[in-house]
C-alpha cells in the first residue's frame, strides 16, 4: 500500500475558469503592491543602516526598562523587541534592539553602541551582548541596489533560459509568474512587517528558482503534449499535462515543505524570518505554475507545429537538446 | 534493456567513496579541529607530549579539511573597512613642496620669489613674484614629473602643473590618482594582514573589495571594537621639527606648518613643520620596553637611511625640540641632548605596559598608508553561534527524518533507494563544501535542508514517470528506462534554472548569502548526480538480481 497525494488518475479542469484565477491573481499582485506602497517594508540594518543589538539575560525581560533606559541617550528612532523561541532555555530572554543610522555619521561610531551598552548594563547586570551589528548608511544604500539588481537579473537570466528551451510564450507566462510570486511575497512581508533583511532576498531568489522549477516541468509535459496530440485543443492539452505532473507537483511541495515547517519550528529566531519567505514561497510558487504561468501560457496561445523547423523563430533552436 | 557499463558503476561508487571520504573529518568535528590545530603548531617547531597527543587524535593518512563555520555560527568579528585613498594625496603634495622649492631656486632671476600658498589638500599652489615668466615656472616643475609605471596609466605622467593667476596649481593626475588608490588599498590590506597575524588568531578571512574596500572576519574575537582597535589605529608615527608650543589650537601655524594637539597635556599645542625628518616607514623594528625611571616605554630602531637622516638632524639642531607625533598627536617633545648616530632611540610618554605593547606592535606591522572607515561591523558571540549550529543540527535531523519517510511510504522499495541517494547526497555536499573549503553559515544550513526537500524531486520525477510509463504496460525494465529517459529533460531544465539564481545569488550577494549560493549549488549538482546515478545503479542492480515481471513504485 502506496502514500499517495492524489489518486492515479486525475482529470481536474484546471482552466475552467483561468480568467477568473488569472484576474484573482491579479487582484493579489494588485493588493501586495498596495500594501508595499502603503506600508512599507519593515526594513532591516542591512537596507537602511543602523544598528542592531541582541541582548540575552536570566532574569525576565521588561521591554518598558530596556525602552526608559535607553530613550535619554537621544538616539531617535529605537525598536525593542522580545525575541521567543521554542528552543530557548526557560532562562534565556532574548531581545533585539534596533537603532537608527545616527544622522550624521557616515562610519560607525563605537560610542553609540558603548553608551547603549552601558545603559542597559546599569539597568540589567546580568545582560549579555551576544551579537551587535552595524551598517553604515554608505553600504545600506548599496545592499539595497545590490539586492534589487540580484532579483532583477535572476528574472530576466531565466527569462533567456526558458525562451531559448522552449518559446517566447513560455518565458513570458514563468516571469509572469515570478513576478508574481516576488510581488506576493513582498507584499506579505510588508503586511505582517516582518522584518526584511539580506536573507530574504536571497529567499527570493530561492523562491524565483523554486517556482520556476515547478513551471518548468509543467511546461516541459506540456512541449511533449503539444507534439504528443497534434490535433487537441491547447487548453485540453494543458489540463491533460497539469493533470499528468499534479502527483509529482505535490509529492515535491510536501517534501520541501516538510523540509522547511522543520527548519521553520526548529531552526532558532534567527533565521525564522528566512524560512517563513521560503514557506510562503513555495506555496504561492506551486499556485502560480498552474494558475498564473499556465493560464497566460493559454492565453497568449503557441505555436502547434512542432515538427518543422520555424526560420522565423530561432528561440525553439535549443529545445530538442538532450544532455 | 537496463544498461550500465561496467565503467560506469566503478566510477560513480568511487565517486561516492570520495564524497564520503572528503565529508568524513566532519563527523569528528572538535577532535580533528584540536588534531590540526596542534599539527600547525607543531610545524613551526615547537613540539610538547601534550600538542603531539591533540595531534595524534586524528590519523594523519584520513583527510583533514573541515568545512569552516561562518561568524554566524562560530562567532566572532565582521568588519567592511574602506580606506580613505584620498589621505595619500595629502602627504604626497606635502613631500613634493622641498622638491619643487628646490628646483625652482635657480630660475629666482627669472620668476622672482616663489612662496607656497594655502591651498586644498591634494593640491599645491606656489605663487611667484612675476606671473609673467609662469611658462618658464610651469615647464620647470613639469620637468620633475615622473611618468607612471601601470598598465592603466602607461604614458601619463605622475603630476599636472598648471598656471593659474600668478599661481603654479601641482596636483596628482587622474592616472596616477587610480595607481596611487590601488596601491594604497594593497598596502592597507598588507598591513591588516600583519597586524592581525601578530595578534596571532585563526583563520582570519582579509579580502580587497570593490576598489577601496577590506572585509575583514576574524572568528574567535570577543568584539567587533577589539578589532577595530587592532587594525583601525593608522600608527603614522614621524618625527617633526617644533617649531612653537602653545595653548591656541586655532592659532596661525604659518604655510608648511601644522599645529597638533598633545596627547598628554591637556591644552597644550605644538606647532610643527608639516614636513616630518624621519616616518616610522623607515623602522625596521620596535619593541617594548622601559625608560631608565623604569615606565613603559617603546624601543624602536630606524634602517639605514633613516638612521642617517635621524643622525643628521639630531647633529645639527642640538638644543632644539623635535616632536614625536603619532595619528596627528604629539606623543612626546624631547629636546635634543646630543647626536644620536645610531639611529636606535625611545618613546618615552605617559604609556601602560600594555598600550607600549600594543604601539610596539602597530609599529612594528607598520603604519596603515591611510585612514580606514568602518561601513559595516558585526559581532556574533560564540553562544548565540552555539545555539544556531544545536538547532540548524536539529532543524536538518528532523526534516531529514521527515522526507525519508515520506519517500519511503510513497513509493516503497523505490523510496528506499531515493533515501540512500538522499543520504549520499548530504554526505557529497559535505564532502565537496571541506574540499573547496568553504564556510558554512546559517542560511547555509537552510540551503542544505532546503536541498533535502528538494533533492527527492528529481526522483520524484523519474518514479512518476515510471509509474507512468508502467500504464502502458511496457514490461518493468523499459518503463524503467523510459522513466529516467522523459523525466530527463525535466530535471535538467528545473535544476539548470534553479543552478542559475544560485549563480547570480553567488556573484552578488555577500557573506550569509553567499554561504547560502553554495550550498544550495554544490546540493543542485550532487542531488542531480545521485537522482540519475545513484539511484539508477540501486536500481539497476536490484532489477539484475531478482528480475520481477512486475514492478510496483
Amino acid at each position: 500500500m502506496r502514500l499517495r497525494l492524489v489518486p492515479e488518475q486525475t482529470s481536474f479542469d484546471f482552466f475552467n475558469r483561468w480568467k477568473l484565477w488569472l484576474g484573482l491573481s491579479g487582484l493579489l499582485m494588485l493588493m501586495a503592491f498596495g500594501s508595499f506602497a502603503l506600508r512599507g517594508l519593515n526594513y532591516g540594518i542591512d537596507f537602511r543602516g543602523g544598528t542592531t543589538i541582541r541582548t540575552e539575560s536570566a532574569t525576565n525581560l521588561d521591554v518598558g526598562v530596556y525602552r526608559d533606559a535607553i530613550t535619554p541617550l537621544g538616539l531617535g528612532d529605537v525598536l525593542i523587541s522580545e525575541v521567543f523561541d521554542p528552543g530557548f532555555r526557560a532562562d534565556q530572554h532574548v531581545a533585539m534592539i534596533r537603532i537608527q543610522a545616527q544622522d550624521d555619521e557616515e562610519a560607525i561610531n563605537a560610542e553609540t553602541v558603548q553608551s547603549v551598552e552601558g545603559a542597559l548594563q546599569a539597568v540589567v547586570p546580568d545582560i549579555k551582548f551576544v551579537s551587535v551589528e552595524s551598517v553604515g548608511p554608505k553600504v545600506s544604500g548599496e545592499l539595497v541596489q545590490t539586492a534589487a539588481l540580484a532579483v532583477v537579473l535572476a528574472i530576466g537570466a531565466v527569462l533567456i533560459y526558458i525562451w531559448m528551451r522552449f518559446e517566447w510564450q513560455f518565458a513570458l507566462g514563468a516571469v509572469v509568474a515570478l513576478v508574481h510570486d516576488v510581488l506576493l511575497t513582498i507584499g506579505i512581508f510588508s503586511e505582517l512587517q516582518i522584518k526584511f533583511d539580506l536573507a530574504i532576498i536571497a529567499a527570493l531568489l530561492t523562491i524565483v528558482g523554486y517556482s520556476l522549477n515547478d513551471t518548468v516541468v509543467v511546461f516541459d509535459r506540456v512541449r511533449e503534449n503539444l507534439r504528443k496530440y497534434k490535433q487537441k485543443p491547447l487548453k485540453d492539452v494543458m489540463n491533460i499535462s497539469i493533470n499528468e505532473t499534479l502527483s509529482r507537483t505535490l509529492m515535491t511541495s510536501v517534501t520541501t515543505l516538510l523540509a522547511l515547517i522543520a527548519l521553520f519550528v526548529l531552526g532558532g529566531d534567527v533565521i525564522r524570518g528566512f524560512v517563513f519567505a521560503m514557506i510562503w514561497g513555495v506555496i504561492v510558487g506551486t499556485y502560480s505554475s498552474v494558475f498564473v504561468a499556465s493560464a497566460i501560457l493559454l492565453f497568449l496561445g503557441v505555436k502547434r507545429d512542432w515538427s518543422k523547423p520555424d526560420p522565423k523563430n530561432a528561440g525553439n533552436q535549443f529545445a530538442n537538446v538532450d544532455a | 534493456m537496463l544498461q550500465f557499463d561496467l565503467w560506469k558503476r566503478v566510477l560513480i561508487w568511487l565517486l561516492c567513496a570520495a564524497g564520503l571520504f572528503l565529508a568524513l573529518p566532519n563527523a569528528f568535528y572538535n577532535r580533528v579541529e584540536q588534531s590540526n590545530d596542534a599539527r600547525a603548531v607543531l610545524e613551526t617547531g615547537i613540539s610538547t607530549p601534550e600538542l603531539e597527543a591533540q595531534a595524534g587524535q586524528w590519523p594523519s593518512f584520513l583527510p583533514s579539511s573541515l568545512v569552516n563555520l561562518g561568524l554566524d555560527l562560530r562567532g566572532g568579528a565582521h568588519l567592511l573597512a574602506e580606506v580613505r585613498v584620498g589621505d595619500v594625496y595629502e602627504s604626497r603634495m606635502q613631500a613634493m613642496w622641498p622638491e619643487i622649492r628646490d628646483a625652482l631656486r635657480p630660475e629666482r632671476a627669472t620668476i622672482g620669489t616663489i612662496r607656497l600658498q594655502p591651498s586644498p589638500p591634494d593640491e599645491l599652489r606656489i605663487r611667484i613674484s612675476q606671473p609673467e615668466n609662469m611658462a618658464r615656472a610651469v615647464e620647470v616643475v613639469r620637468g620633475l614629473a615622473r611618468p607612471i609605471q601601470s598598465l592603466s596609466g602607461a604614458g601619463s605622467t605622475d603630476i599636472v602643473v598648471s598656471g593659474d593667476d600668478g599661481e603654479i596649481v601641482v596636483t596628482l593626475s587622474d592616472a596616477e590618482k587610480l595607481a596611487s588608490d590601488d596601491r594604497t588599498v594593497k598596502q592597507a590590506l598588507e598591513i591588516v594582514r600583519r597586524r592581525i597575524d601578530e595578534v596571532g588568531t585563526r583563520e582570519p578571512t582579509i579580502l580587497r573589495q570593490g576598489s577601496d574596500r577590506i572585509l575583514i572576519q576574524v572568528p574567535g574575537i570577543g568584539s567587533a571594537a577589539e578589532l577595530k582597535a587592532i587594525i583601525g589605529t593608522t600608527a603614522q608615527l614621524t618625527f617633526n621639527p617644533v617649531v612653537g608650543r602653545g595653548s591656541d589650537p586655532d592659532a596661525n601655524a604659518g604655510v608648511g606648518n601644522k599645529i597638533l594637539p598633545s596627547i598628554d597635556e591637556e591644552g597644550v599645542y605644538y606647532t610643527v613643520e608639516a614636513a616630518p625628518v624621519v616616518t616610522g616607514e623607515e623602522l625596521v623594528d620596535a619593541q617594548p620596553s622601559f625608560d631608565q625611571n623604569g615606565r613603559p616605554a617603546v624601543s624602536f630602531r630606524f634602517n639605514t637611511s633613516g638612521a642617517r637622516k635621524f643622525g643628521d638632524y639630531t647633529r645639527d639642531n642640538i638644543g632644539s625640540p623635535f616632536a614625536i607625533v603619532l595619528d596627528d598627536e604629539v606623543i612626546s617633545a624631547p629636546v635634543i641632548q646630543s647626536h644620536i648616530p645610531g639611529g636606535s632611540g625611545i618613546i618615552t610618554g605617559q604609556f601602560t605596559v600594555e598600550e607600549s605593547t600594543n604601539l610596539a606592535v602597530l609599529l612594528r606591522a607598520g603604519a596603515l598608508p591611510a585612514g580606514l572607515d568602518f561601513l559595516e561591523e558585526r559581532t556574533i558571540g560564540p553562544e548565540l553561534g552555539a545555539d544556531s549550529i544545536e538547532a540548524g543540527k536539529l532543524a536538518t535531523g528532523v526534516a531529514f527524518v521527515g522526507v525519508l519517510v515520506f519517500m519511503a511510504l510513497s513509493y516503497g522499495l523505490f523510496g528506499l533507494f531515493a533515501n540512500i541517494a538522499l543520504i549520499l547526497n548530504v554526505g557529497l555536499i559535505f564532502g565537496l563544501l571541506s574540499l573547496i573549503g568553504a564556510t558554512l553559515t546559517l542560511p547555509g544550513i537552510a540551503g542544505i535542508v532546503l536541498t533535502v526537500g528538494m533533492a527527492v524531486d528529481a526522483n520524484v520525477l523519474i518514479f512518476e514517470r515510471i509509474r507512468e510509463e508502467l500504464k502502458t504496460a511496457k514490461g518493468p525494465s523499459r518503463a524503467i528506462e523510459l522513466g529516467y529517459e522523459k523525466a530527463l529533460s525535466a530535471i535538467l531544465d528545473a535544476n539548470i534554472t534553479t543552478f542559475i539564481t544560485a549563480v547570480i545569488l553567488f556573484a552578488i550577494g555577500s557573506g550569509p548569502v553567499r554561504g547560502f549560493a553554495i550550498t544550495l549549488g554544490l546540493g543542485l549538482i550532487t542531488s542531480v548526480f545521485t537522482a540519475i546515478y545513484v539511484t539508477r545503479l540501486l536500481i539497476v542492480i536490484w532489477f539484475e538480481r531478482r528480475r520481477p515481471k512486475t514492478i510496483e513504485v
